[in-house]
C-alpha cells in the first residue's frame, strides 16, 4: 500500500514536469532539452537552500524562478542569437550540470532531518491523525504518505488549473497559435520571439519546480537526477494523449499529461517490484517513447496496405 | 496614404546568389485606392509587398505609411497597420484553434494583449454575425478547429480577419492562387465586397489578367526590380487582359533587344 501511494504522489509530483514538456513541446513544438537540466536545477536550489536554513516554501519558490530564468536563457539563445532550438537547450542543460554542481557544492544534498514542505505535510498529518496507522477502507496506511499524495494532488491541479486559465487569455491564446503558425501571429502584430522564450522560461519554470518538491519528498537532491526526464515527460505526455483519444481540448489534454505520469510512474513501480532492473529503466522509457512516436503512423500505413490488398485493384 | 521612395534590397549581396530584388522603386497610393501589382516571376512583386509588410529590412529607400515613417519598424509592430492574406490559405489561419480562437487574434491584432479572456460573448456574438455574410454556413461552427476546413474557405476567413480591425493598409499576395477556380471567385467577390465597403487602402499581387483588369483602380507593372508601367483613371478602366499580355511581349522584347545589343558591341568591341 506504501509503495502504491509512494508511486502515485510521485507520478503527481512529476506532473508538473510533464505538464512543462506539454508546454514545450505541443504548445510551442520546440523539443525542449533543458529539462534534464532544470529539473535538477529545482531540486539543487530548493535543497541547497533548505539546508542553509531558508524556509521550504520560499526554497520552493527560489527554485521554481531558477528553472524559469534556465528556460528564458534557452529561449533566449534560440530566439535572440538564432541557434536551433535543440541545440540551445543542449548548451543550457550542459552548462546547468556545473551550475547544479556549483549550487550544492558537492554532487549529492541529503535532506533528511531537514525542515521540507514534506516533513512540514507528514508533521501535520501525524498530529491531526494522532497515530501512526489509519484504516481507509480496511488498508492501513500511514496518514503521513496520505497527506502527502493529496498535498502532491492538490499542486497538480492547482498548477493545471492555472495552465489552462492562462492559455485561455488574449495573450495564452496568441501563444497558442504560436507554435501553430508563428508567421500568422507576426501578422496580427504579436511578438512571437517573447512569446518563445516567455514559454520556454515557464515551462522550464513548472519543470524545476517538480524538481523542487521531488528532492523534498524522496529526502535529497542528487547532480544525476535529471538525466533523461525530458524523455520521461514526453512518454507520460504521450499516454495522456493516448488516454484522451488525441483531443484539441487544452483541458483535456492537461488532464491528460497528469493521468499520463501518474500511470507511467505505476507501471514503472510495479516493474520494479517484478524485478525489472532499475538501470534499464532510461533504455525502456526510451524504446517506449520511440513506439508511441512512430507505431500510429506505422499503424495506420499497414491498415491502408491491408485495405489495398483486399480490394482487388480495378485494372483486373 | 503609402509611400516608398526609392526602396532597394539585394538579398545575398556578395555572393553568387545574388538577387537583386528591389531596384529603386519610388510609388504613392492614395488613400482609398486598389493597386494591383503585376509582373512575371521574379520581378519583385511578392518582395515588393514583403518589403511594406516589414518581413525584412530595407537596403535603402524609407516607406511611410499613413504619415508615419515606419522603415525600420519590426513586421509585428507594423501589423497595428496593415493586415495581410497570404498566397497560401494554411499561412493565414493557426490549424489547431478554433474559428472563434483565431478571431479573437485578429481581434486584437497590433494592440496590447492582456490577461482578459480570449473570448467573450459580445466577440461570439458579432462574429457570428459577421461570419453569417460569408454564406458558408461557418456560423454554427466556431468551435471547429480551423483546420478542418478547405483551403477557400480558409482564405475566406484569412481576409475576414485581416480586415476585422479596419486596416490603414491591406495586403493581399496572390491570396487566391492556390484555390480551386469557384473558391478563388467567391474570394475575390468577397475581396471586392470589403474593400468597397471599408474604402481600404489596398496593395494586391496577382497573376491572373482578369483579376487586374477587373478589381481595383491602378495597375503597377514590375519588371527586374523596377516599375515597367503604371495605369491609372480612365486608361485603367479601358485596359483588357489582352493589353496586359501585349505589354508583357514588349517588355520582353525590349529586353532581348538589350540582352542581343550587348551581344553585338561585345562581339565588335572586345
Amino acid at each position: 500500500m506504501t509503495l502504491l501511494l509512494g508511486a502515485l504522489t510521485i507520478g503527481l509530483i512529476l506532473s508538473l514536469l510533464a505538464m512543462g514538456v506539454m508546454i514545450s513541446f505541443r504548445i510551442f513544438s520546440t523539443p525542449d532539452i533543458t529539462t534534464d537540466g532544470s529539473i535538477t536545477l529545482g531540486a539543487a536550489v530548493a535543497a541547497a537552500s533548505i539546508v542553509s536554513g531558508v524556509d521550504p516554501l520560499t526554497a520552493t519558490l527560489v527554485a521554481t524562478a531558477a528553472g524559469f530564468v534556465a528556460g528564458a536563457t534557452t529561449g533566449v539563445l534560440h530566439t535572440q542569437f538564432k541557434i536551433d532550438a535543440l541545440l540551445s537547450g543542449i548548451l543550457v542543460m550542459t552548462a546547468l550540470y556545473s551550475v547544479n554542481l556549483r549550487v550544492m557544492g558537492r554532487s549529492n544534498i541529503p535532506l533528511l532531518g531537514s525542515d521540507t514542505l514534506a516533513s512540514q505535510v507528514s508533521g501535520l498529518a501525524t498530529r491531526i491523525a494522532g497515530s501512526e496507522r489509519l484504516n481507509v477502507f480496511g488498508w492501513l496506511v500511514s496518514p503521513s504518505d496520505l497527506a502527502l499524495l493529496l498535498a502532491a494532488f492538490v499542486v497538480a491541479s492547482l498548477v493545471a488549473v492555472i495552465v489552462l486559465l492562462f492559455f485561455r487569455t488574449e495573450i495564452g491564446t496568441a501563444m497558442r497559435a504560436t507554435g501553430d503558425n508563428a508567421q500568422m501571429v507576426r501578422a496580427l502584430g504579436a511578438n512571437v520571439e517573447l512569446y518563445r522564450i516567455f514559454g520556454l522560461a515557464t515551462a522550464n519554470g513548472l519543470i524545476a519546480l517538480s524538481g523542487a518538491l521531488f528532492a523534498q519528498y524522496q529526502g535529497f537532491a542528487d547532480a544525476q537526477m535529471g538525466i533523461g526526464m525530458v524523455v520521461w515527460g514526453l512518454a507520460s505526455v504521450i499516454i495522456g494523449e493516448a488516454l484522451t483519444g488525441g483531443t484539441r481540448s487544452l483541458g483535456l489534454t492537461l488532464c491528460g499529461a497528469i493521468m499520463g505520469s501518474v500511470l507511467f510512474r505505476l507501471l514503472v513501480a510495479i516493474a520494479l517490484r517484478w524485478g525489472l532492473n532499475p538501470n534499464d529503466l532510461k533504455l525502456i522509457t526510451a524504446v517506449f517513447v520511440f513506439a508511441a512516436l512512430v507505431l500510429p503512423g506505422l499503424i495506420g500505413k499497414l491498415r491502408s496496405a491491408g485495405i489495398r490488398q483486399l480490394q482487388p485493384s480495378r485494372e483486373n | 496614404m503609402l509611400a516608398l521612395t526609392n526602396i532597394r534590397k539585394t538579398f545575398n549581396a556578395g555572393t553568387v546568389n545574388e538577387v537583386r530584388a528591389l531596384q529603386g522603386i519610388d510609388l504613392e497610393v492614395a488613400e482609398g485606392s486598389f493597386v494591383q501589382l503585376l509582373g512575371m516571376n521574379g520581378s519583385g512583386k511578392s518582395t515588393l509587398l514583403n518589403a511594406v509588410a516589414g518581413s525584412f529590412f530595407l537596403d535603402h529607400g524609407s516607406i511611410r505609411l499613413a504619415g508615419t515613417d515606419i522603415t525600420r519598424w519590426s513586421e509585428h509592430r507594423r501589423a497595428k497597420l496593415i493586415g495581410r492574406v497570404f498566397q497560401n490559405p494554411f499561412s493565414g489561419t493557426a490549424p489547431s484553434l478554433s474559428i472563434a480562437e483565431n478571431f479573437a487574434l485578429a481581434a486584437r491584432r497590433g494592440q496590447f494583449r492582456g490577461l482578459g479572456w480570449a473570448l467573450n460573448r459580445r466577440l461570439m456574438t458579432e462574429l457570428r454575425a459577421r461570419i453569417a455574410t460569408l454564406r458558408m454556413g461557418l456560423e454554427d461552427r466556431l468551435d471547429n478547429a480551423i483546420g478542418s476546413l478547405s483551403g477557400g474557405q480558409r482564405q475566406a476567413l484569412t481576409l475576414l480577419m485581416a480586415t476585422w480591425l479596419k486596416p490603414k493598409l491591406l495586403l493581399l499576395d496572390e491570396h487566391t492562387a492556390a484555390l480551386d477556380p469557384k473558391s478563388a471567385d467567391q474570394v475575390i467577390q468577397l475581396t471586392d465586397e470589403v474593400v468597397k465597403r471599408d474604402r481600404l487602402t489596398v496593395l494586391m499581387v496577382t497573376h491572373s489578367m482578369q483579376q487586374a483588369v477587373s478589381l481595383g483602380d491602378r495597375i503597377i507593372m514590375l519588371n527586374r526590380g523596377k516599375v515597367a508601367h503604371d495605369f491609372s483613371g480612365p486608361e485603367k478602366s479601358r485596359l483588357r487582359p489582352e493589353d496586359l499580355v501585349d505589354r508583357f511581349h514588349e517588355i520582353r522584347r525590349r529586353e532581348l533587344l538589350d540582352e542581343r545589343a550587348a551581344e553585338l558591341l561585345r562581339a565588335s568591341y572586345i
